[in-house]
């Protein structure tokens, strides 16, 4: 188990060794002078020469890569081109509003999902499954600033709820700091629901045909015991897997919800940083996501070894 | 036809309504619209009426003008990325799967790029360019293409294994028709499927960049573009928003229709699983 892991945490490194370079490649690949486009059209000839410095464009490549990737690797992200700010200070400043929204919309996904899906699967062909995968699609063709808009629209505008906007630091409370997320969690959750009931209800599918489910209810075990304890330990390796990959819809997802309900977070900062082309806010924030996708996914890896030790081999 | 329709529900309802979309993209001009851009400061923010069937903006612009052409941002976007990155994808996936030096190599490249959440990479790719709707295809092609190079590879790598391959290499077939003959045919019908879903999320994408304010240049009008101007009287004026996120929708669900139905008709295997 443990060398199991030890193994596959050292194969993250030339992953992450990849998307740093990817990420800092970005300025080069650029086509024409990506100082002068961050600077914007009325920026003088002194802005432009400015930022050129400050990215280190006029150094070679190779050179102003490895003193990123010392600097990367001390926690150092660079510093804003407008706040004159670290952009890990930035980052660290707005990580509550991110996680707990992540955190939460992970958590409420997996539990509402994965229930649905294995309802969906048991009754294959009722109007049950039917609502399942009708509300499956939906949740992929339905963007998630739509979603958030109808929602804020009927639960906050119209029925008053639940605020339409903001957020609460947890230290202020629970239910304040809940009421605020509740909305973004649906809204950022659907289409993740949709992913995992959708792989649940397929992966059950093919469990259920087999022979041992047979045996199962042939010794006279109940729907129940067989559907979450024999089936559906067996069918967790897939839906595992597809919660660990969709963490990049989340992280996509999250952007976009802060925006919507005006959650003082990482997204927003990403977005503000857009809008005035703060490039190292950009680039940092997108390798910390990256790297946090990366980790994501190992321990989802070792997870699936302790849900199936055939994967150790 | 009718039992043909019955039999795949998914590409008949998903195949009609996008057929009524781009049909209506393209004959924008003749659809009652007038000029989606055309200022009219005295008739800002109007609700829905007969005049204007879906109100006006904020600057009294015809909403329904605006969604109407702003269809054909949103179709060129989702069509261009789903048929580039399948073409790409197509070559970077073969090539891996044929000449094992680069296996290790490129699919090493494509976990990188792959560890980067799309619409972040999108997002930090047109940060660096200048707003346009070529940029923005760009921009989402790359975060795309790892997707399909990967599914493209397995399909390849599987195929070398079956008999008829092995057959035919041993008959003395050469690799590029062994390539063009055998395996080619072979990656069209999930090529298809997946191109299907990577050109709705696409116009997902682009309706996201847009919306943030990293797509299309704000003269254009796109749906995103339309939220994005609405997003700041939504509170009070929420038809702004409603009208081009109704079309987005509607639009996206029709595209993930045809692709459950296409991958439900074209690979029955598949279909089980999923």
């Amino acid at each position: 188990m443990w060398r199991y892991a030890g193994r596959r945490a050292l194969s993250t490194i030339p992953v992450m060794a990849i998307v740093a370079l990817f990420v800092f490649s970005l300025l080069y690949i650029a086509p024409g002078d990506p100082a002068a486009i961050i600077a914007g059209d009325q920026a003088s000839a002194e802005d432009i020469a400015r930022i050129h410095a400050s990215l280190g464009l006029d150094r070679p490549f190779l050179v102003r890569f490895a003193e990123w990737l010392w600097d990367v690797a001390r926690g150092d992200l660079g510093t804003s081109i407008f706040a004159n700010l670290t952009v890990t200070h930035m980052i660290g400043q707005r990580v509550e509003p991110t996680l707990s929204l992540m955190a939460l919309t992970l958590v409420f996904s997996i539990v509402v999902a994965v229930p649905l899906g294995v309802l969906a699967a048991a009754k294959a062909g009722s109007w049950i499954d039917r609502l399942v995968m009708l509300f499956a699609v939906l949740g992929f063709s339905v963007p998630v600033f739509v979603v958030g808009y109808v929602l804020a629209y009927v639960f906050a505008l119209q029925l008053d709820w639940l605020p339409v906007q903001g957020y609460t630091p947890l230290s202020r409370g629970v239910w304040p700091w809940l009421s605020n997320l509740i909305l973004p969690v649906l809204a950022l959750g659907a289409i993740y629901i949709a992913l995992i009931a959708r792989i649940t209800r397929a992966s059950m599918l093919e469990v259920l045909g087999q022979d041992y489910i047979r045996t199962a209810r042939a010794k006279g075990l109940g729907l129940a015991p067989i559907l979450f304890l024999h089936a559906l330990k067996n069918a967790s390796v897939p839906i595992v897997t597809v919660i660990g990959l969709g963490v990049a819809l989340l992280i996509g997802g999250a952007v976009v919800t802060e925006s919507v309900f005006a959650i003082p977070g990482i997204g927003r900062l990403v977005v503000d940083a857009i809008l005035r082309r703060d490039y190292p806010v950009i680039q940092g924030v997108t390798l910390m996501f990256s790297f946090l996708y990366v980790l994501v996914n190992l321990v989802v890896d070792v997870l699936y070894s302790l849900l199936d030790p055939r994967i150790r081999q | 036809m009718i039992r043909w329709a019955r039999r795949n529900p998914g590409i008949a309802v998903g195949g009609l309504l996008l057929a009524l979309i781009l049909l209506a993209a393209i004959l924008a001009p003749v659809l009652f619209t007038v000029d989606p851009t055309a200022l009219a400061p005295a008739r800002r923010t109007r609700p829905p009426s007969a005049q204007h069937w879906f109100g006006t903006d904020m600057l009294g612009r015809d909403i329904y003008s605006r969604v109407v052409f702003g269809g054909r941002v949103s179709l060129v976007v989702g069509f261009a990325v789903a048929a580039l990155t399948s073409i790409v994808g197509l070559v970077i996936g073969v090539l891996a799967g044929f000449v094992r030096l680069l296996d290790n190599v490129v699919m090493r490249a494509m976990d990188g790029l792959m560890a980067v959440p799309p619409i972040l990479l999108a997002v930090a790719l047109m940060a660096l360019t200048r707003g346009s709707v070529q940029n923005v295809i760009i921009a989402i092609t790359i975060a795309e293409i790892p997707r399909v190079s990967r599914l493209v590879r397995g399909v390849v790598l599987s195929l070398r294994e079956l008999p008829y391959v092995e057959a035919a290499i041993a008959a003395g077939t050469r690799t590029p028709r062994l390539i063009w003959r055998h395996i080619l045919p072979n990656t069209l019908a999930p090529l298809t499927v997946q191109a299907s879903y990577i050109c709705a999320s696409a116009m997902i994408t682009e309706a996201i960049l847009s919306f943030i304010g990293a797509g299309t240049p704000p003269i254009v009008p796109s749906w995103g573009n339309i939220m994005a101007e609405g997003r700041a009287l939504w509170q009070v004026k929420p038809f702004i928003v409603f009208f081009p996120a109704a079309a987005l929708s509607v639009t996206v669900l029709a595209v993930n229709l045809l692709g459950d139905g296409l991958r439900d008709a074209l690979d029955p295997r598949l279909a089980r699983r999923l």
